[in-house]
Formats: C-alpha cells, sequence, structure tokens
C-alpha cells in the first residue's frame, strides 16, 4: 500500500503532529514502506478467526466504590508547562 | 566487587564481608569512568542511592533484610521513580520528573535494593538499537562501534559493562530478551500480566511486559522475585500466587521436551549464531533433554501483525503527550491546533512519530478492519500456534535475533529492516508467553543469545533450564575487555 | 409542505458514585479546580484505569429498569480525540459492546396517552473536564475535577416527533435514574445533559432526513425551546431551496437560536479500538439477580398500583409517581389518614401550590407528610370542616404547631357538632333575620333555594366557621320549613 502525500497531511493532522513541506517525501517514503511489510497480513485468511486483544483472555476486576485519592494539586502541577489559579493553560477554547 | 554476580553479592552483603555504601561507591565510581563512552546512563542518581545504600547497612545490621537489600540496581527510564526525571528517552518528558513511582520500583525499594540510576532507552521504547534517544545511542560495551540492541539497551549495556549488579528493562516485542543476546546476558520476559505495568510508560499496553536483566539465571530469579506480583492498580496484572523462583533452579532437566521451531531455523539466521544453538541443543541434550522439530506455521506474521498492534495502541497512548499538564510545551502557540502539532512535532523524534502515524493510519476509518482487526486475528493464530505447541514440547528453544549486534547507524535510516530484527522475539509478546534469554556463544568477540519460551507462567521452569545450562557453559561469566 | 419531526435523544447521566469511573478521586460538585484530579484523572504517563463496581451496578439497574438486553460481557473502547478537557487525548467509552443494549421506556404524553419509546443502547464511559473561557490573558483555564466522572449515555431511538414528546421522554429518564438512585438528576449541576438529535422530513416519506446535533441542553424548558428553534431552522432553510447539514450545533438561550460549533467542524475520526487496559466485562446471571432484586418499584409500576390499590385516576397516579419523593410522601400521607383520594387531593392541591409559590422540593415541604395524614384525620372525624382545614394547613405551613391538633387546640378551631349549641345559634340567626325568615317562607320553591344560602352563611360567620356545615344545612332546613 503506497501513500500519497494527501494521505500523509491527513495522518498527520489526526494525530497532531506538525509536518513540515521538506519532511513530507521521506515521511511518505517510509510510512509506505512500512504499509508493505504489514501488508503481507493480507495474504492470510482470518475470516473465521476471533480476534484476540489480550493474551490472557482474563476478565476485569472490579474495584470498590471508595474515594482513596486526596488533593494533590500543587505536587501535579509543579510539572505543569502553564498554570493559574489552579488551572491547566492553554490558548483560547472555541466551541 | 563488579565482578561478583547479584546472589554472590546478596551474599557478601548478608554476611557483612562488604557493605552497601562500598558496593554503591563502587558502581558510582565505574559510572563516572566507564559510561562517557557506553552512553548506558540518562540519569545517575548517585545522592539518593548513598542514602539507600546506608539504610540497606543499617537494614542488614538489623537483620531483617532481603535477598536485594543494599544490591545497586539501574532502572529503565520508562518506569516512574518519584521525584525524579523519568525521560523515556524522549525531548518529550525531559522535564518530567514523575510525582509518583512505579510498582516495580516501589518494591525494590521495599526490598532494600539502591537505585544507581535509570538507564538509557530507544525513544518510548519504540526500537531495537537505542539509538534513537534523544539522548544519543548506548553503545555495546562488547564493540562500542556497535548497539547494545533495544530497546532496553541502556540496562543491557550497563548491567554487561558491570555499571550496575543487574537492571530492570521492558519487553514489548523482545526489548529485554534482544539486548541480552546482544550483550551476553540473560533477561526474563515474564507472562503478560505476571509484572504490573503501574508506572511503566506504556508503548503498547497489550504487549508491554517489565522483566530483570542480569548476568545469571540465578540473579534473574532474585530479581523476579521482587518484581513479580498482583498489583490491584493494573487491570491487566494476574492475580495468582508467586512461586520460589530460586527453589527449582537445580532441578533436573530429565526428561524435559525442548521443541524447535522449524520456521526459525530457516533462511535469514547467521550461520554462528545457527551453529551456537545447535551447540546448545547438544547440551541440553547431554543434559537429559529430548529434542522435537516443531512448527509455528504463522510466525511470518508476526512482524506484519505486531507492527499494526503495537503503533496503534502507542498512538493512543502517546495522544497524552500534548503540552498541556506535563512535558514539552512548544514556545509561543498560535492557538490550540499549534499547540498539540508543533509541541508533539518537536518533542517526539522521528521513530516515534512515524510509529504514531502508522498507528493512527491502522485505527482510520476505513482501514480498521483491514489493519488493526486482520492483526488481531493473527494474533490469535500466533497463540493458537504457541498453545499447540506446547502440548507437545514443555518449552521452545530459538535465536534472539538473527544476527549479532550491528554497526551503530547501520539500520537507523531503514525502519523496515529494524523492525525485521524482531522477528524471534515478537510472537512471544503477541500471544503473551514467558521467554527468557541467555547467552550461547560468541562470533568474533560478539555474543549470540538464544532464548526459551514456555507456556503460561512458567518462568520458574525457564530460569531453572537456563540455570542448568550456565551450570555447564561459561558464556555467561565472560566479561568485555575493560570492562 | 407538512413537515414531520424526527427526534433522538443522547442523555448523559451522571452516576452517582463516591469515586471516579477508573479512579480514586472524589466526584464531589463544586470544589476547587484540579483538587479532585488524580494522577489517573490527569492522564500522568504510566497510570492505568480500574473499573469501579458500582458504576457497573448502576449501569445494570438502569438496564433492567427498561427492560433492556444485558451485555454480559461488555468492553470498553477508546474514542480518540485532541481536546484540553480530555487528558488522555481519548475518552474511555463503549462502542460495539455496550453494558446495555436494546429496551424501552413508556412515557406518558400532557393529554394522558401512553407512548413507547425504544431504547438504542446504553454505555458507561468516563466524563470530560471543563474549559473555563475566562480570560488568562487571552487563554482558556482547564478544570479535570471533572474528568473520569462515569457517565452512562443513554442513547434512545429516532422515536418522538415533538419538542413535547422529546421532553416527556426525557423527564421519564429523569425519573427513573432517581427512583433507581443511580444519577441525582440535577440538570443545573450538570448530572443529567442532554443532546438532541433533530431532523424534518415530509409527511409521509419514509427516510429520515438529515439531522442537526444540539448538543449539551440542560434544562426541560431549553429541550423544547432549542429543538422547537432548530425545527423551524430547518423548515426555512429547506424551504428556501437550501440543504440541512449534518453537524454539530449548541442552542444559544439568551437569542434562542442554535449555531454550528466552530471546533467540532472538522469531520471527526475517532479511531475507536477496544481498550487494552482494560479487559472485558463479565457479569454473572446471578449479580443480575442480585442487582434485579435491589430493584425498587419503579414510576410505571407505581402508577399501575396508585390506579388499582387507590382506585386514583390515570392522570393523578401519574403526576404522584413522577418522583419517588413525591410518591412516597403521598403514601405516607394515605397511610396516616387512610383514605387516598382525600390525601391525592391536599397534596396535588394544596400542598403543590405551596411549593411552587415557595419554590420548594417535597423533600423540603414545610408541612410533613404525617402533620397533613394528621390534620386529613381530622377532616375524616368532622372535627374541622374542609373549609377550617386550609387555615390548619396554612398554620402548619407557618410552623405554628406541631401537628393539626395542636393548631385546632390552640386556635380553638374544632367544629361544633353539638346539635342543642348548633340549635341555640341558629335560632338567634333567625331572630336576628326575621324580615329575612318572613321572606323565604313566602317564597316558591325556586327562589328559596338562593335565599337559603344567605342563612347558611349567617349561621357559619356566627359560628366563626365552626359549626359542623351538614348539620347547620340539616337543622336551618327543619327551621325554616317549621
Amino acid at each position: 500500500m503506497s501513500l500519497d502525500r494527501t494521505d500523509v497531511e491527513k495522518i498527520a493532522h489526526l494525530a497532531r503532529i506538525a509536518i513540515s513541506e521538506d519532511e513530507i517525501p521521506a515521511t511518505t517514503a517510509k510510512l509506505s514502506g512500512i504499509l508493505d511489510l504489514i501488508d503481507k497480513m493480507q495474504a492470510v485468511d482470518t475470516s473465521n478467526v476471533t480476534p484476540l486483544a489480550h493474551p490472557l483472555e482474563t476478565i476485569q476486576r472490579l474495584r470498590a466504590d471508595e474515594v482513596t485519592e486526596s488533593n494533590q494539586r500543587d505536587a501535579y502541577q509543579a510539572i505543569a508547562p502553564a498554570t493559574e489559579e489552579g488551572l491547566y493553560l492553554v490558548p483560547k477554547v472555541i466551541e | 566487587m563488579h565482578e561478583k554476580t547479584l546472589a554472590e553479592l546478596s551474599q557478601a552483603l548478608q554476611s557483612k564481608a562488604l557493605s552497601s555504601v562500598e558496593l554503591t561507591q563502587h558502581y558510582l565510581k565505574r559510572i563516572e569512568q566507564l559510561d562517557g563512552n557506553l552512553n548506558s546512563y540518562i540519569t545517575v542518581t548517585a545522592e539518593s542511592a548513598l542514602e539507600q545504600a546506608a539504610a540497606a547497612d543499617a537494614r542488614i545490621a538489623a537483620g531483617n533484610a532481603t535477598a536485594l537489600t543494599g544490591i545497586p540496581l539501574a532502572h529503565k527510564d520508562l518506569f516512574c521513580t518519584q521525584g525524579q526525571r523519568t525521560s523515556c528517552g524522549s525531548k518529550m518528558l525531559d522535564n518530567f520528573i514523575s510525582p509518583y513511582e512505579s510498582t516495580v520500583t516501589q518494591r525494590f525499594l521495599d526490598a532494600g535494593a539502591v537505585s544507581l540510576g535509570k538507564t538509557n532507552l530507544d525513544e518510548f521504547a519504540m526500537g531495537s538499537s537505542t539509538e534513537s534517544s534523544f539522548y544519543g545511542p548506548t553503545r555495546n560495551p562488547w564493540d562500542t562501534d556497535r548497539v547494545p540492541g533495544g530497546s532496553s539497551g541502556g540496562s543491557a549495556a550497563a548491567v554487561a559493562g558491570r555499571l550496575c549488579v543487574a537492571a530492570t528493562g521492558t519487553d514489548t516485542g523482545g526489548s529485554i530478551r534482544q539486548p541480552a543476546g546482544f550483550t551476553a546476558l540473560t533477561g526474563l520476559k515474564p507472562t503478560y500480566g505476571r509484572v504490573s505495568r503501574w508506572g511503566m510508560v506504556a508503548y503498547a499496553s497489550s504487549l508491554d511486559q517489565g522483566g530483570p536483566m542480569a548476568r545469571t539465571a540465578e540473579d534473574c530469579a532474585l530479581m523476579l522475585q521482587v518484581m513479580a506480583g498482583f498489583d490491584a492498580k493494573d487491570s491487566t496484572s494476574v492475580d495468582q500466587p508467586v512461586p520460589d523462583y530460586s527453589a527449582g533452579l537445580n532441578d533436573s532437566l530429565k526428561g524435559l521436551r525442548i521443541g524447535l521451531p522449524k520456521e526459525y531455523f530457516a533462511a535469514g539466521l547467521d550461520a554462528a549464531t545457527s551453529d551456537a544453538i545447535s551447540a546448545a541443543v547438544k547440551q541440553f541434550q547431554a543434559l537429559g533433554a529430548e529434542i522435537k522439530e516443531i512448527s509455528l506455521p504463522n510466525a511470518e506474521l508476526a512482524i506484519p501483525a505486531y507492527y499494526v498492534i503495537a503503533p496503534a495502541e502507542a498512538s493512543s497512548n502517546l495522544s497524552r503527550f500534548d503540552g498541556v499538564r506535563f512535558g514539552y510545551r512548544c514556545d509561543n502557540p498560535a492557538d490550540l491546533t499549534d499547540l498539540y502539532k508543533r509541541s508533539r512535532a518537536e518533542g517526539f523524534g522521528a521513530e516515534v512519530k512515524r510509529r504514531i502515524m502508522v498507528g493512527t493510519y491502522a485505527l482510520s476509518a476505513g482501514y480498521y478492519d483491514a489493519y488493526y482487526l486482520k492483526a488481531q486475528k493473527i494474533r490469535r493464530l500466533i497463540k493458537n500456534d504457541f498453545m499447540a505447541a506446547y502440548e507437545q514440547v514443555d518449552v521452545i528453544l530459538c535465536p534472539t535475533s538473527p544476527t549479532p549486534a550491528f554497526r551503530i547507524g547501520e539500520k537507523i535510516d531503514d525502519p523496515v529492516s529494524l523492525y525485521l530484527t524482531d522477528i524471534y522475539t515478537i510472537t512471544a509478546n503477541l500471544a503473551g508467553v514467558p521467554g527468557v534469554a541467555l547467552p550461547a556463544g560468541f562470533a568474533n568477540g560478539l555474543p549470540l543469545g538464544m532464548q526459551l519460551l514456555g507456556p503460561y507462567f512458567s518462568e520458574a521452569r525457564l530460569l531453572n533450564i537456563a540455570h542448568q545450562y550456565q551450570q555447564v557453559t561459561d558464556w555467561h561469566q565472560r566479561a568485555p575487555a575493560g570492562y | 409542505m407538512q413537515w414531520e419531526i424526527v427526534i433522538g435523544l443522547e442523555i448523559h447521566a451522571q452516576l452517582t458514585t463516591a469515586s471516579k469511573i477508573f479512579s480514586g478521586s472524589a466526584t464531589t460538585f463544586g470544589a476547587e479546580p484540579n483538587t479532585q484530579a488524580s494522577l489517573i484523572d490527569l492522564g500522568m504517563p504510566g497510570t492505568l484505569p480500574v473499573l469501579n463496581a458500582q458504576a457497573v451496578r448502576n449501569a445494570v439497574k438502569f438496564g433492567l429498569a427498561i427492560d433492556a438486553e444485558i451485555g454480559m460481557t461488555n468492553v470498553f473502547a477508546r474514542k480518540n480525540y485532541f481536546y484540553p478537557d480530555l487528558p488522555k487525548g481519548y475518552q474511555t467509552s463503549q462502542m460495539d459492546h455496550p453494558i446495555v443494549g436494546k429496551g424501552h421506556l413508556d412515557i406518558t404524553l400532557d393529554d394522558g396517552t401512553v407512548k413507547r419509546v425504544g431504547v438504542t443502547r446504553a454505555h458507561l464511559e468516563e466524563d470530560a473536564g471543563k474549559s473555563l473561557h475566562e480570560d488568562f490573558h487571552g487563554m482558556s483555564g482547564i478544570d479535570l475535577n471533572r474528568a473520569g466522572t462515569p457517565l452512562l449515555e443513554i442513547v434512545s431511538e429516532p422515536d418522538m416527533r415533538s419538542a413535547k414528546e422529546a421532553v416527556a421522554y426525557a423527564k421519564t429518564i429523569h425519573s427513573l435514574v432517581r427512583y433507581l438512585g443511580i444519577c441525582d438528576g440535577n440538570m443545573a449541576e450538570g448530572s443529567l445533559r442532554c443532546d438532541c438529535n433533530v431532523s424534518i422530513r415530509p409527511k409521509g416519506q419514509a427516510e429520515f432526513g438529515t439531522r442537526c446535533e444540539i448538543k449539551n441542553v440542560n434544562s426541560f424548558r431549553f429541550i423544547e425551546k432549542a429543538i422547537n428553534t432548530e425545527v423551524q431552522r430547518q423548515i426555512e432553510l429547506i424551504e428556501d431551496g437550501g440543504k440541512v447539514v449534518q453537524e454539530t450545533r449548541l442552542y444559544d438561550p439568551n437569542k434562542d437560536e442554535t449555531r454550528s460549533m466552530r471546533s467540532k467542524e472538522e469531520a471527526n475520526d475517532y479511531r475507536y479500538f477496544p481498550c487494552p487496559d482494560l479487559l472485558p466485562v463479565v457479569l454473572e446471571p446471578s449479580f443480575i439477580e442480585e442487582v434485579r432484586g435491589e430493584l425498587p418499584e419503579l414510576p410505571q409500576q407505581k402508577r399501575e398500583r396508585f390506579e388499582s390499590q387507590f382506585g386514583l385516576s390515570t392522570y393523578d397516579a401519574s403526576v404522584l409517581s413522577a418522583s419517588r419523593e413525591l410518591a412516597d410522601y403521598f403514601e405516607q400521607v394515605q397511610q396516616t389518614c387512610g383514605d387516598a383520594k382525600l390525601a391525592a387531593n391536599w397534596v396535588m392541591g394544596e400542598l403543590s401550590s405551596l411549593l411552587n409559590k415557595e419554590g420548594l422540593d417535597i423533600e423540603q415541604s414545610p408541612v410533613s407528610a404525617t402533620q397533613l395524614g394528621g390534620m386529613i384525620l381530622r377532616i375524616k372525624d368532622n372535627t374541622i370542616s374542609g373549609k377550617i382545614a386550609k387555615m390548619v394547613f396554612e398554620a402548619l405551613a407557618a410552623g405554628e404547631g406541631d401537628s393539626a391538633d395542636a393548631i385546632i387546640d390552640a386556635k380553638g378551631l374544632k367544629q361544633v357538632t353539638d346539635s342543642g349549641a348548633i340549635e341555640a345559634m341558629l335560632d338567634e340567626v333567625l331572630a336576628a333575620n326575621a324580615a329575612q325568615v318572613e321572606q323565604y317562607r313566602a317564597s316558591d320553591e325556586a327562589k328559596r333555594g338562593k335565599m337559603f344560602g344567605f342563612f347558611v352563611g349567617q349561621a357559619m360567620k356566627a359560628s366563626k366557621g365552626k359549626a359542623n356545615p351538614q348539620q347547620v344545612n340539616e337543622l336551618l332546613r327543619k327551621k325554616l320549613e317549621g
């Protein structure tokens, strides 16, 4: 499967990764190469196979509904890029 | 001191022939002298290491030490350690001081072990050479022009270079076993769910598993004893009793059935590695094992399936790195989209971005069935292959990689050729089964690795087999020149 | 052109749990920003989710209450998109295998008819945080306290045909989740939020028109207004030769208009896939039965019982069963006084208008159910008349006494039933109005009726309302005839 520039731009946008004009050709080529490798899967018929999401196929354990956390805002926000009045700051959110 | 194994040092500490402070100082000095070249550590935590060592000495004196008390270790910089940088080898987390402790490192703290620091790795564990780290490549102590393997290459180089006694690693597609093979170490990837993933920064959640890297199987048993166990904080952690991994090390291999998957000894395998495994087969036979040829018919589908599943999970797992709550944030974002796009473009390296994009594509509308779902179906086939094989044999013996360590830079511009080096290791991650890698010989001064794969929760048996092999061979005792 | 309106609702109900769906943080409303955001809620690297048992139990309760298929194996999936109030870059939700499958709900319309609305599914998911748009030097502030609060997203079939039906459905869901005790239903605090999918089609056409989704409508009144406004917009658009574009819109109650949400404009590709950090949730049949055993009597069952057991009309029964608290109150009044009809009249009449006037919920009623029941007892045993009862009720509401009896005593409101005393009083009244008595006696039947009322009025006035009206009537008639 080979990708073109539009595919790569679309994927990069979905993944929110800026990609510059001069990166596009090499990225397109490398991603296409990886997809060629992946496409080897298509050779095998899996129509009657159930997908496997977790190797051990165990089931979800449930947690008792208890509050175990206390306020650690100062510690957690000490590593934040920008905060004010206890809020994380981001460029204006437009709805 | 650094010639000794963990088991030997543990005894020396318990008998007070040696203090942890002395031992720790010795390793810190070695790091200072030798790591400039190897670049196996990202962060050395000398101060806290010495404090831990002093506390360990007190604990030994008080008579309530464990086998790990006072032993200087290193942790792959993917395990969160509270109050210390946890970088994942990425510019994205270069400024990330973890506000909490991972379960694995906490267990070592509780056991009284000393942490010398955090080891280098491929960025976010995505790689097989430790070249994609933001902190530069790690060198292989056996030949410093070569890679130590990856992604746990920093831990491998640190243990092989005797810059720590043992180390933790993580294995998503072979990241413990392949570097162990490249550096003549013993490394174990446990059954998926045996070791808690809490605080181990996720690459591919359904494949990631932490495990020990050490010089011997005996040392790995001591390490795994600390790491393994149920953790209520990890939904995928398995609530099953932890056996005594050291208890059965000396069990006989009489009657052990070892399977050799014919698909793994076909074209593409380096001749020296193939010969080394043939020799190992003879050793195992001499130890009483029976050898059988088996088949893992879907083995060749493992690489394509893995390179869908792992990037797909990674693309989602790494979305949290958005420049808002922690980690790298670009300068002067024009708007929200700019904040995301530039923070991620500048914070992640090329290979991480590639895998995120591959995974994003594999999950996107119109491609999900053809890629992600297809890969999960193949995952089922691969698991079935293993389950069928374990009906016939107790363990599977195969190489850890097609060639010994390659040169730094050799494959860096060709991701596909790098991916192909994972051929022997990724099946175990897809199936979730445990595997132990151990040295099987040398060619032109470079270590050759092999691995034993077992059924779920067969870690004790795998370590027993590896240990028995190490009783009749000395590959694991060799040290790289100058270390 | 005659248009038919087609509406489906997606209702997000915050489940009442002490802690979040995947972490041990508190879910208390109104805490200081980010003080209830733990490592997991913040999406810190290396953190992992563990599912809250109570969230599962609450969802199953809802499923059983709407007679739905329960997803005995249900699976969490990740919905991937970037947004600052979504810390991990994905929302953990359910896609292919929700915990609640197809079910249904009966709603009572204003005219008393009952309509069945299909519920497509209901699934568990985590709530997002909040973006605060006050100006922080041109930036927005993010509060993640709400991130990870358990939600049950209830998706209806496009079965509703008017804004009023949509409101009736929303009210029924609101009442049901409160009955079940799985959601506090507080719409002002966002505990129950509604997305309305609205489309129109020419009457008689089988296929649906293009729909628009109006996001986050947070009151019943706004649901009705937003839908009507949107319907009007779509009709005008189509009639002017335009086309409805499938999009997400926001309702602005100040301007009474919906507008396109710019941030959601681009086509989303959520890349759903099973969450690898969570395993399939497998429910045991015994667990389902245990939860079934915990189900309270549901609104519909209660309504039917009120009709059959108490002989109430459908309308009264549905009003009284609309909320569990009101129903409980009514039943306690009924138990105290033993008269369901009087109890219903008083609860729906005097009590309701008092609560309305004061803006109080039934739980805050100044008159307790026992007090009201006690007062009705006194009406029944003729201690007071219905008219005096209103005074007693007002006094109870004003806190002038602990019980009707105490107020009746203190104010001397006890009804006079001693016929001797009443006769004496009547004699005085007749004597004082001798001229009218003459007139009455001289009049024909037709006129007498009206004049009789005059004497009753005078008599009640003389007794300060305390004379038993029935006795007054009887004795007065005898005396006038005599």
